[in-house]
């Protein structure tokens, strides 16, 4: 068996790879040319085409109205990264409080469970409108009046519930090896938790965390609900003012500009603890 | 550190009756034992003995339910005494190792003895990098624990339990994670400092280790210490017929 010619060589599998992957590259440039082309002559040839290219892709539209979406977007950036901090400090907060077993805590946790609960099945446009008209009904002095603060009070509110799972998930994934080890060292609960549990839970869940984020920087629209003239808001009222809806177009464009990175970087931060932990060997060689 | 308990022969360690309970389930039923100064206390026993669970709860890691454990002749597990302060006192190093992922070798080393004993930062690097020098470390105090042998990071354990100085060192299996080649360097470690007189309770499932390191032999069986002795009496010539069993059968299998 040993001493006869081999029934392959290197070359011949070398060939059928070579092969194999020029097929592969065909294929897709022609499936792909074929659903593009398709979905354009579609979307081309449809009798309402040219009243829609009119009305949502005039290019004089398009730049009256992107200065003024661009301003209002701002508003929406600064929001958003307000909005941000608020809801990690919050979340952090009330999933400590979950996961913490001290007796003095307890309405505060039962205050935490109900809390999460009702945010996370209140939708988010629901919950904007009862803050944003309902508190400031009641009179009280020191409740703040403008839209902008009650609307990324509202967003902070429900952020908060579900960013406060997602550390809590986190934290209940460390081992409780950890744990004992960081007390046999002569730390208190406190400085474990402090020092060993939650650095690692952090570092665990930053992915999802930002996968939430994403979906917040979007969400900042439903403030416009209430009256603040963000970039949505304001390419409303253009389109109510000149009929044409162009400046939706432009506001989306915008929300694009930020949330394709953010989507681009979590993937990236994605694969990499998933190499890290040897997971994407389960995926194949590459 | 306090002194002069050894000399009047008073015990480092002591445990009264203690007995742990989970569930239904007995673990600890009623131990009896003595830890002195400088010496180093074995305790073998099938998976499932008790040996683990002994060691977690002279630690506090685990409440007790019933008899006292004292260290040098203080009650550590009177109810609602703050166990932080003793377990301070200890040393414990685990079967998996557990350091922290998130920090290096060096931060590992230090935070017990810099958040935990009070001991100031310059000292307790000073003293981690003379103990991770000490045991052919000292080249990797910047790196982080996954890119260590599992030897490497139980010596680093090692090193992390022995920074604050502690009165005795618990050793629950240390080697039993470890590959067969690595199981040397550990125990090499573990040899050196019973030769400083480093006072040890160590569970282990390695026969001539024991032999050779301990003072005295203890077998647990369900929760019991069926038998202790002379390391030479136990391992040649034990009375009971469990330990004989026990010891037989781990002869067969290696």
């Amino acid at each position: 068996m040993a001493s006869g010619a081999p029934l392959t060589t290197r070359q011949d599998r070398d060939a059928a790879r070579r092969v194999r992957r020029r097929r592969a590259i065909a294929v897709s440039s022609l499936s792909t040319v074929v659903v593009l082309g398709g979905l354009a002559a579609f979307v081309l040839t449809s009798p309402g085409w040219p009243s829609v290219r009119r009305t949502f892709l005039s290019s004089s539209n398009f730049g009256h109205s992107i200065g003024h979406v661009a301003a209002g977007f701002w508003l929406d950036v600064r929001m958003f990264l307000v909005v941000e901090v608020v809801v990690l400090a919050a979340g952090l907060v009330i999933a400590l409080i979950r996961v913490l077993d001290l007796p003095a805590l307890f309405p505060l946790k039962i205050l935490a469970v109900v809390f999460v609960d009702v945010m996370r099945g209140v939708p988010t446009i629901l919950v904007v409108y009862l803050i944003g008209f309902g508190l400031p009904a009641l009179q009280l002095t020191g409740v703040p009046t403008s839209a902008v603060v009650l609307g990324g009070l509202a967003l902070s509110l429900c952020y908060s519930a579900y960013v406060s799972e997602v550390f809590r998930a986190g934290i209940e994934s460390v081992h409780p090896s950890q744990g004992s080890a960081a007390l046999a060292l002569g730390l208190t609960r406190g400085q474990a938790l402090r020092h060993v549990i939650v650095p690692q839970a952090v570092r665990r869940v930053v992915p999802p965390l930002l996968n939430d984020f994403i979906s917040l920087q979007k969400d900042v629209a439903l403030v416009s609900i209430i009256g603040p003239q963000e970039a949505f808001r304001v390419a409303q009222i253009f389109s109510d003012a000149n009929f044409n809806y162009t400046p939706l177009i432009a506001a989306a464009l915008l929300y694009l500009c930020v949330t394709i990175p953010l989507t681009r970087f979590v993937d990236h931060l994605q694969i990499r603890s998933l190499r890290e932990r040897g997971g994407l060997l389960a995926l194949g060689p590459h | 550190m306090s002194t002069g308990a050894g000399s009047t022969g008073a015990a480092v360690l002591e445990l009264r009756g203690v007995t742990k309970t989970y569930g239904e389930r007995p673990v600890l039923r009623g131990i009896d034992l003595e830890l002195h100064e400088h010496r180093a206390v074995a305790l073998i026993g099938a998976s499932g003995s008790g040996k683990s669970t002994l060691m977690r709860c002279v630690d506090l890691l685990e409440e007790i339910d019933d008899g006292d454990i004292l260290l040098d002749g203080e009650p550590m597990t009177v109810p609602g005494r703050n166990p932080v302060p003793f377990r301070r006192r200890l040393g414990f190093v685990f079967q998996a190792y557990n350091l922290f992922p998130h920090m290096n070798v060096m931060q590992n080393v230090v935070l017990g003895a810099v958040k935990g004993g009070g001991m100031k930062s310059a000292d307790a690097h000073e003293r981690g990098m003379e103990l991770l020098g000490r045991f052919g470390l000292a080249d990797r105090s910047r790196d982080y624990p996954d890119r260590l042998s599992g030897g490497q990071q139980q010596r680093v354990a090692i090193v992390r339990a022995l920074v604050t100085q502690p009165r005795a060192l618990l050793l629950d299996e240390v080697t039993s994670a470890l590959d067969p080649e690595l199981v040397g360097e550990v125990l090499g470690v573990i040899r050196e400092l019973k030769h400083e007189g480093m006072t040890m309770l160590i569970a282990t499932h390695e026969m001539s280790f024991a032999r050779d390191v301990a003072d005295e032999v203890c077998y647990l069986q369900d929760g019991r210490i069926v038998e202790r002795g002379k390391p030479d009496q136990m391992f040649t010539a034990p009375r009971s017929a469990d330990t004989q069993r026990f010891l037989s059968r781990l002869l067969d299998r290696g």
